[in-house]
């Protein structure tokens, strides 16, 4: 089984990365190769380097309550480049009320906070990846 | 057993006499309001009056938030602090397309002038004492407070208050810098200079801690990269001319406090210490003010839950006690919602009662520092200002506070912390009330606050009718000036001042300056 390899990524202006970054941390432990992007980024930054990295899943850190709207336009983005296969899950402050409509729109998974690291990495393991069936 | 303390420093069972064996309370302690200042910075504390009870606000346009400090104000805070929304923060406009999604979720929107009014309309600002956690844009955002205030009739040499100004930690731990670090810090020299000679009483940067903190930073690792920064700060301004003690004194810090009372208490009375010893050892400042690690606090948002939120009363209550002992000057106390959303009223109305309990039904304002002389107490304040400087000597080494933000120093290390803090949550040797013990099967399900979509479109609106009311050619000579000053070295606030009178946007003025100062882009990877 080749090795997961997953964009991590900062969308929007919010500048707090402790969450994304001890996530790609545990997954890096778990094997995962993680391409951590940085802050600041627009949704087609992300969705460039996911497809410029052949990444097998998006994961999304949001705390600014700007949540609807970016995972949103990565999903509509990823559909437009017809990488729609390509999973996006993700967490931050994200209220419960919204959750169901996030997943409805496509996006596979949101963990907000409480969540054990290790539940996002089996998740990840179990969901992703090209011996992952949909 | 000792028990390991946040820093990493043992915690002992019992303390006796021996645990300060050879300590001398002459130079570790002195009076209060002397000194090396372990005690606090004023002889009288919390016996005169209580610290402020400042709650931080802000949300949606300046209409909802104005009526938020109104009352805010009418259930007894002492003063007010601003939240701006991350569009803001970064100094770009409501309608700018980085914006989109964006516009008053964190805090007020406020694109120039006209917004500005609107969020103090009502508000005497020669009475009430406004801090602005605001960073890269933090000089346009004074100026405007300045033009209101002037528009009201108060005169710049009566306004009190803070701008938080502290980019040096926007790199290590909150992400909203715009432009790289050295015209960041010619900008904050800029400010001081401007503020000691037009707006007096004005506290010019608020060096912070809480963010670190709330990063991941240990106790000790908090206090060393804040007074690093602050260092940092210092040794700019005399290097841009000024003399140590006509900035110093209007300095101030802020801090996070914890749940882990013994070791906040300690931490903020050895920030003091180490503080007053640098200024005066190192930079040779005379007047006592230059000493005084003045700070403010803000209860610990990272260890609120999202789960069982009503536990979080509790959790603020005694963060909000370990910011009391341990002296703080003014103190913001986390909604219990806040894991979850922004503050309804009424959860902003508790976490003001809050303070107001421990200010009013409490003992431990009827006498200065009472932990004094502790045994465990002066144990680990030695402690972890030994931790705290050994720290800061390694930062001095890589270079001082830039330098280590260069090389990812400061974040290298409150990311290893918040990667253990995670593992000894997930393995359960780190107890969450809620979250990893005490679990309920069910939650209770809570509404949030939800901020109106439509504010984006609105402010989208005031945007293009001020672009069209006003007098554009003025805008656009302005701003030319305020690019020369940023070019050479003359002041930038003052063709900044002119700029936002003839209605520029926070936008336009940021943009203008990021024409000459470029934009700052991390060496971020892990």
């Amino acid at each position: 089984m080749s090795q997961l390899r997953l964009v991590v990524a900062k969308p929007g202006l919010d500048g707090h990365d402790r969450g994304a970054k001890v996530i790609a941390r545990a997954l890096r432990d778990t094997g995962v190769e993680v391409v951590y992007t940085g802050l600041h980024q627009t949704p087609r930054q992300i969705v460039d380097t996911a497809l410029q990295e052949d990444a097998d899943g998006i994961g999304l850190s949001i705390l600014s309550g700007a949540h609807m709207t970016l995972f949103a336009e990565v999903l509509r983005l990823l559909r437009e480049e017809d990488a729609a296969d390509i999973p996006v899950f993700g967490g931050g402050i994200i209220p419960e009320g919204d959750i169901s409509e996030l997943l409805g729109l496509g996006v596979a998974a949101v963990f907000t906070p409480g969540t054990p690291t290790r539940s996002i990495t089996d998740w990840v393991h179990t969901h992703l990846g090209r011996e992952a069936v949909a | 057993m000792a028990r390991d303390s946040e820093s990493g420093l043992p915690i002992e069972p019992v303390y006796g006499p021996e645990a300060l064996e050879g300590w001398s309370p002459e130079e570790k302690l002195g009076d209060p309001g002397r000194y090396p200042f372990t005690r606090g910075v004023y002889p009288s504390m919390y016996t005169g009056r209580p610290w402020t009870m400042r709650q931080y606000a802000g949300f949606g346009t300046a209409v909802e938030s104005n009526a938020r400090y109104k009352q805010l104000i009418a259930n007894g805070t002492m003063g007010l602090s601003v939240a701006f929304d991350l569009p803001t923060q970064m100094g770009h406009d409501s309608d700018a397309p980085i914006a989109h999604g964006e516009v008053g979720k964190v805090g007020v929107a406020i694109d120039s002038i006209d917004d500005m009014r609107v969020l103090f309309g009502g508000i005497p600002l020669e009475k009430v004492s406004t801090s602005m956690t605001i960073n890269a844009p933090a000089s346009v955002l004074l100026l405007l407070y300045q033009l209101v205030a002037e528009e009201q009739g108060v005169p710049a040499d009566q306004l009190t208050g803070t701008i938080q100004n502290d980019v040096l930690k926007e790199y290590i731990a909150r992400g909203t810098y715009i432009f790289p670090p050295k015209p960041s810090l010619r900008l904050i020299a800029d400010i001081f200079k401007y503020c000691k000679a037009e707006i007096p009483k004005w506290n010019t940067i608020s060096i912070s801690g809480y963010h670190m903190a709330e990063a991941g930073a240990s106790p000790a690792q908090e206090i060393a990269f804040t007074l690093a920064d602050g260092i940092e700060y210092v040794r700019t301004a005399v290097a841009a001319g000024m003399d140590v003690d006509d900035f110093a004194p209007r300095l101030s810090f802020f801090f996070v406090s914890r749940t882990t009372i013994l070791e906040e208490v300690a931490k903020f009375r050895a920030s003091r210490r180490i503080w007053a010893r640098v200024m005066r050892e190192e930079f040779g400042a005379r007047n006592p003010k230059s000493l005084m690690l003045r700070f403010h606090t803000q209860t610990a948002g990272v260890q609120l839950t999202a789960q069982q939120p009503e536990v979080n009363l509790v959790r603020v209550a005694v963060q909000g006690l370990a910011a009391v002992l341990g002296g703080t000057k003014s103190l913001h106390t986390n909604s219990f919602d806040e894991a979850i959303a922004l503050p309804t009223d009424k959860s902003a109305r508790l976490a003001l009662r809050t303070q107001q309990v421990l200010a009013y039904e409490t003992d431990v304002t009827a006498t200065v520092d009472p932990f004094a002389g502790s045994y465990v107490i002066e144990k680990m304040t030695d402690d972890v200002e030994e931790a705290a400087t050994e720290l800061l000597a390694r930062l001095e080494e890589l270079g001082g506070a830039v330098a280590g933000i260069e090389q990812g120093f400061q974040k290298g290390e409150i990311e290893r912390n918040a990667y253990r803090i995670a593992q000894e949550t997930d393995a359960g040797e780190r107890v969450v009330v809620g979250v990893n013990r005490f679990q309920l099967d069910a939650e209770e399900p809570y509404e949030p606050l939800r901020v109106d979509p439509a504010i984006e479109a609105q402010q989208g609106e005031r945007l293009c009718k001020l672009r069209a009311w006003r007098e554009q050619s003025e805008v656009d000579s302005a701003l030319e000036q305020l690019k020369k000053a940023a070019e050479g070295e003359d002041n930038v606030l003052y063709p900044m001042k002119e700029a936002l009178l003839a209605r520029a946007t926070v936008g336009e003025v940021c943009n203008a300056l990021r024409e000459v100062w470029g934009t700052y882009v991390p060496a971020d990877a892990l």
